[in-house]
């Protein structure tokens, strides 16, 4: 009689199962969940919580994406069925269309504010670190760029593979080495080639004759000109001089 | 919004093994077990969020809870029965121990999987009684029902599991 009730409050003594607290938390959106898609670069694993996407990788297993982010991004994450919409938004952000949002909790102002800046520049074009740089107002800042963006959390979602050294060399590339980066440059439409024949040259911008502007080569204000139209710059002071203002879109300087 | 979010993490973090337990003695297994729980804390979250700042201080947390572990229990039963075989080991999360530990482990789904067999009105008065130790009272609250009615309940839920049929038991 007296065993009884003792058994019953040793069944009550039970504790709940290892990562139950996570699982509950993650359900509810307040921990993260994990996903596999399949996209034009191959599976790419997205995690998301409530607050949006907070990272993605194209890891080579589940187990190994799981790794990478409790030790990078130092939460829990648990395997989920990925709910409808991300999968379009997945998509739709790797064919240009901006529709995702993120959660950049556990990032420095700063290296928020390098992606997000980053995240401005189109499908298919290019930018230099400094013009990070000077755009988030640090303009003296063009390494601490390099280093935010290689530890950027959510490649190809937040573009910084379309952050690339002036001297036209590729930079370095978190997203899979150099390779990866070109590779997915080319995806995107960027003339890789041109773009650094012109850079060995020691040329950073195109002017048009006929607007009397000046842009970065990718900026896509340029790209119906007429090449024979189209003037390669060496740097702001001479394209000034030659009567050129730096476009307003793509912003290759300050615009006064 | 924030409030609510820290409320509610740190509920889960001081409740989980509660619920947990009550889920399994009304279950039966631990897989069920974790599927009541779990379903416990994400109404629980929904409701919090519609709630007054006043609502949230006044709440009972464990009564609360419990009472939603219940409901939750009640809901599941009108559809499935629960299940009295563990088909799968969901016990990965328990690291082989020592035998006397994975004895006792047996033992006590043994006893779960017999609470889980009473009529769910005995059940839940001795789960909340005994196997979660609640006074009279906060079980009357809990449940909705008279003390007198709950201890009734307890009473021949423990005659029943102790498997002394002599004295006549409705159902």
């Amino acid at each position: 009689m007296i065993a009884l009730t003792t058994d019953l409050k040793r069944l009550g003594a039970v504790k709940a199962p290892a990562g139950f607290a996570d699982r509950v938390l993650a359900q509810v959106g307040m921990a993260d969940s994990y996903a596999p898609f399949d996209t034009v670069l191959g599976t790419v694993y997205v995690a998301w919580n409530r607050l949006g996407v907070a990272a993605a990788a194209r890891s080579k297993s589940a187990r190994e994406f799981e790794d990478w982010f409790r030790k990078d991004v130092g939460r829990q994450v648990m395997r989920a069925e990925a709910p409808a919409a991300l999968a379009g938004k997945v998509k739709d952000e790797l064919n240009g269309k901006r529709r995702m949002r993120f959660d950049l909790r556990g990032l420095t102002t700063f290296e928020q504010a390098v992606l997000r800046k980053t995240r401005q520049i189109p499908r298919g074009e290019v930018r230099p670190y400094g013009w990070v740089a000077r755009e988030i107002g640090r303009p003296a800042a063009v390494r601490a760029v390099g280093t935010a963006l290689a530890n950027n959390p959510i490649p190809y979602f937040i573009p910084c593979h379309r952050v690339v050294r002036t001297d036209g060399a590729i930079g370095n590339y978190g997203g899979g080495g150099p390779e990866a980066k070109r590779a997915i440059l080319t995806l995107e439409g960027v003339r890789l080639k041109r773009l650094q024949d012109m850079a060995r040259r020691g040329y950073r911008y195109q002017g048009v004759r006929t607007t009397k502007i000046f842009c970065y080569p990718t900026c896509y204000t340029g790209r119906h000109a007429l090449e024979k139209n189209i003037v390669w710059l060496h740097d702001e002071a001479s394209a000034r001089a030659a009567g050129f203002r730096p476009c307003k879109v793509c912003r290759p300087a300050a615009v006064a | 919004m924030q409030g609510v979010d820290g409320l509610f993490e740190r509920m889960v973090h001081e409740h989980k093994d509660r619920v947990f337990a009550a889920s399994l003695a009304m279950t039966g297994n631990r897989h069920d077990a974790e599927d009541v729980a779990q379903d416990t804390f994400i109404r629980a979250y929904r409701a919090l969020a519609t709630y007054s700042p006043e609502r949230i201080r006044d709440l009972k947390e464990r009564a609360w809870l419990h009472r939603i572990t219940v409901n939750v229990v009640r809901n599941r039963v009108r559809g499935v029965k629960p299940r009295l075989v563990e088909l799968n080991g969901s016990e990965s999360d328990h690291s082989p121990g020592p035998e006397a530990r994975a004895m006792e482990h047996m033992q006590i789904d043994e006893l779960a999987t017999r609470v889980a067999d009473l009529p769910i009105r005995y059940r839940e008065a001795v789960v909340l009684r005994h196997v979660r130790d609640l006074s009279y009272a906060e079980v009357a609250e809990a449940l909705g029902q008279p003390v007198g009615t709950v201890k009734a309940n307890v009473h021949r839920g423990l005659k029943l599991l102790r498997g002394d049929n002599h004295d006549r038991v409705d159902d």
